[in-house]
């Protein structure tokens, strides 16, 4: 029986205001709130509202065999509690059917897994923790900001104890294997991996309403008789997209909501199912292992993190921001902790790509790159104030460890005076 | 091609642009240019083409013989040419000045008596459209359009004109209703007209009322530099920011001063050049020093030749804050010696440059936003060095010579 996993993902950076250089040490408020809030309540209003209702029907006709997956970032979160928390609300409402997952993934959308094995390892437990308070289940399947995956993330995530990863179809990876199995980590074999169907996926997410396609218009029929048409080993076909593809990449008037409303029942007619990456992981029987040692994404034809880091540009931004890393999770101001965070969104970094700035509402990246170093000039400011940069790390440890253990042995005199005070107002009486 | 200036002696971008093209499109094999300019000096690079002087071709027939004529042209033109050329004589010049040979005296520059200048060019124009054989007629600028129209009537050959500027980016606005005249009836004389950037053509097609289908852009190009190498960067502790070009209205002087101002209240490291001659010099000296930014501002007067090619390569940005710029060649030779720069989006070269900061002329804190990014961040200078240089070594004036092949054989 064949299976068809659907993972759809939601993630919008805050996007930051017009900084100048003039402002930095005045002002400390970086984002840019009327563009943040159109953002995401058009997305909401055109997209994730009316998928969802569509979504629940499906569930609720198809008995819950239907059955889908989402990821939604802490910073996404965040913007739809303030900007549009009907949304959060439908989604609990989808969470309780129990056909819905929700995956982990790093809290702020960051590139820590490539920079901060610490700071990456805190995202992804505040990410679960939020998921867990918000939709009653903290995830076991881990996917990564832009699919980052290396052998030695897996290893990471493993650790902290998830089951599952997502992947992209990437050839380095892959080489001549099919992204329509479930394989394994090289050396930590429990942890199995799952891969993008990279064409199928984008048949929906960009092709569906491409008039100059070959294939166009793709019925749910003419989808499914591809499916039927793979060779029965395999298993698994990994739909995975951003949620803005049903509604806005795709507008309701391309017919993509009767295409998803048709797909379910052409589906299970040549009995092809639906699974959560979850069960995946534990009913299928995996077909190997398959080792990155370079981090692969799922972005572009390489499939590689140049278009986040490939220029000098984003190197010096990110190696700026992640230099201080140290220090921001020492200390214990809210507000800079949460500028952190918003700071490290993949996003930022993209928009100063000279190949592939997607999504950016700059004019160059150069200007990408300006307006972010300056927010980043006055968040250093404050790290600085904080923890001044003209000590070294290594002694800014020490120092910290000696108060961490004097604090220690403060606590345990304190126990021991209260114990025997407490003996001593006992023997008194 | 009827041009007015032609390296080495120039007074604006118009004889580099000239030169260049020219220079691009002689690689076409079976191109062969003449080209006319007022007042040549004698030591013209003739290589790749040919260069008629309309100082030396008789309008009012003078007797003459062979030896005087050699010992007083022979430097410039060959004597038989003289005579074959006096041929070429069909109407009645005698009412303008003449001297000796029967030819007018230019001064190939920009004088007071310009328009008269210009009708005078004309009438060379009919004796060289008499007498000698072409297949197209090339404009460069409003200056020898007339010329260019009466070549054309007498001839019957296409005539293509090349807009260089129009008098609105020269005047802001205020336009000169003379030039505006000659600019007219060249463009509505001409088969083709070709403009140096879309800024340009959307002003040829809204403000001379032009049929879009007839105007084509074909944006500049750079010469290599040939003896590259030579500048290098001196280094010093302080960033340079430059400015260089003449200092008028059109090239946005003021906004350049109040950008520094406000970068140097917030770095100490930096120093300001403005490079060049103008009338608004004195103006720009005193605002400097009404913001009290005398002591990191500096003015160097006009620089030439080598001079202009070592400022560039020691500063560390260099800005074109013009106002209005049909193209604007000056940041891609910035970018030849490896000089990051700042252009105003109001600028023509702006629409081929993707490595340079693009600003509106009047945005001064941008302005002054990206020049305090260069300065402060190494890798948005060396990127827009490294890339930028990758870039202008890609922009060749034969692709540009290409265009102009393919108009035209449209036009014949």
């Amino acid at each position: 029986m064949r299976n068809i996993c659907f993972y759809f993902e939601i993630h919008q950076p805050l996007r930051l205001k017009r900084y100048r250089f003039f402002e930095i040490g005045q002002d400390h408020y970086y984002y840019d709130d009327f563009q943040n809030e159109e953002r995401i309540r058009y997305l909401a209003d055109q997209a994730y509202l009316p998928t969802n209702r569509i979504i629940a029907e499906l569930i609720r006709s198809s008995n819950g065999n239907f059955r889908c997956t989402f990821s939604i970032s802490g910073i996404a979160l965040e913007q739809l509690e303030q900007y549009a928390p009907e949304v959060i609300d439908s989604f609990k409402e989808l969470a309780k059917t129990g056909s819905v997952e929700f995956l982990a993934e790093t809290y702020a959308h960051s590139l820590s897994s490539i920079f901060d094995a610490n700071e990456f390892k805190q995202q992804v437990k505040m990410h679960s923790d939020k998921i867990e308070v918000l939709f009653g289940k903290r995830p076991t399947a881990f996917r990564n900001a832009e699919l980052i995956y290396s052998d030695e993330i897996g290893e990471l995530v493993s650790k902290m104890g998830y089951r599952t990863i997502l992947l992209d179809e990437a050839r380095q990876m892959l080489g001549w294997k099919s992204p329509n199995y479930v394989y394994n980590h090289e050396y930590l074999t429990k942890l199995k991996l799952l891969v993008r169907n990279h064409k199928l996926s984008d048949d929906i997410a960009f092709r569906f309403s491409n008039q100059s396609w070959n294939d166009y218009p793709l019925t749910a029929e003419k989808f499914v008789s591809w499916l039927n048409a793979m060779p029965q080993e395999e298993k698994i076909v990994n739909l995975w997209m951003g949620y803005e593809a049903l509604g806005v990449f795709q507008r309701p008037e391309s017919g993509i909501y009767d295409f998803m409303k048709a797909l379910p029942y052409h589906a299970m007619e040549q009995q092809i199912s639906f699974m959560l990456p979850s069960e995946v992981g534990k009913k299928l029987e995996t077909a190997g292992s398959i080792s990155a040692q370079h981090p692969i994404s799922w972005s572009g034809l390489e499939k590689d993190i140049s278009p986040w880091t490939g220029n000098d540009l984003q190197q010096e931004a990110l190696h700026k921001l992640y230099g201080v890393s140290e220090r921001v999770r020492l200390c214990n101001d809210k507000p800079l902790q949460h500028d952190w965070l918003m700071l490290q969104s993949s996003d930022h970094f993209r928009y100063m790509s000279h190949k592939d700035a997607y999504g950016t509402n700059y004019e160059s990246p150069y200007e990408a790159f300006m307006n972010y170093m300056n927010v980043l000039a006055d968040f250093l400011e404050r790290v600085d104030a904080q923890y001044p940069t003209t000590i070294e790390n290594e002694e800014l440890n020490e120092l910290l460890k000696t108060i961490n253990h004097q604090e220690k042995e403060i606590e345990t005199l304190e126990e021991e005076l209260k114990k025997l005070r407490a003996r001593k107002s006992k023997k008194e009486n | 091609m009827f041009g007015w200036e032609f390296p080495p002696h120039i007074l604006g971008g118009l004889g580099t642009a000239s030169y260049g093209l020219t220079k691009g499109m002689a690689l076409q094999d079976d191109m062969e240019i003449t080209f006319v300019i007022p007042k040549p000096h004698g030591d013209e690079d003739q290589s790749f083409l040919k260069i008629v002087g309309a100082c030396n071709v008789p309008v009012v027939w003078k007797d003459n013989d062979w030896d005087y004529v050699n010992q007083r042209i022979g430097s410039q033109m060959h004597p038989d040419e003289y005579f074959w050329l006096r041929n070429g004589i069909k109407y009645d010049y005698t009412r303008i000045y003449t001297n000796d040979l029967g030819c007018i005296d230019f001064s190939g520059r920009y004088p007071d008596n310009l328009i008269e200048e210009i009708s005078n060019y004309e009438a060379v124009a009919s004796v060289l459209a008499h007498q000698m054989e072409f297949d197209i007629i090339h404009s460069h600028d409003w200056l020898t359009y007339p010329a260019g129209v009466f070549a054309k009537q007498i001839s019957g050959k296409p005539l293509v004109i090349h807009v260089h500027a129009t008098d609105f980016d020269r005047s802001r606005g205020q336009v000169n209703p003379t030039v505006y005249g000659i600019e007219k009836r060249g463009m509505d004389a001409a088969d083709h007209i070709m403009t140096v950037s879309d800024l340009t053509r959307k002003i040829v097609i809204e403000k001379y009322f032009q049929d879009p289908r007839k105007v084509t852009t074909v944006h500049n190009a750079v010469d290599p530099l040939k003896d590259v190498d030579l500048y290098k960067k001196t280094p010093r502790k302080e960033r340079v920011v430059t400015f260089l070009g003449r200092i008028t209205m059109q090239k946005g002087p003021e906004y350049f001063v109040e950008a520094a101002y406000r970068v140097l209240q917030k770095t100490k490291n930096v120093r300001f050049v403005m490079a060049g001659n103008g009338d608004m010099l004195i103006a720009m000296i005193d605002l400097v020093a009404k913001r009290n930014i005398a002591d990191r501002f500096h003015f160097t007067g006009f620089l030439k030749g080598s001079q202009v090619h070592q400022m560039l390569a020691d500063s560390d940005v260099y800005i074109m804050p013009s106002v209005s710029e049909p193209f604007g060649i000056s940041p891609l030779e910035a970018m030849q010696v490896g000089t990051p720069s700042i252009i105003s989006k109001q600028s023509g070269c702006a629409e081929i440059l993707t490595h340079a900061i693009k600003t509106d002329y009047w945005d001064i804190d941008a302005m002054a936003d990206a020049i305090y990014s260069i300065v402060k961040n190494p890798a948005m200078y060396e990127s827009l060095s490294k890339l930028g240089l990758e870039e202008v070594n890609n922009i060749k004036w034969q692709d540009a010579g290409l265009k102009v092949r393919a108009i035209y054989e449209s036009v014949m």
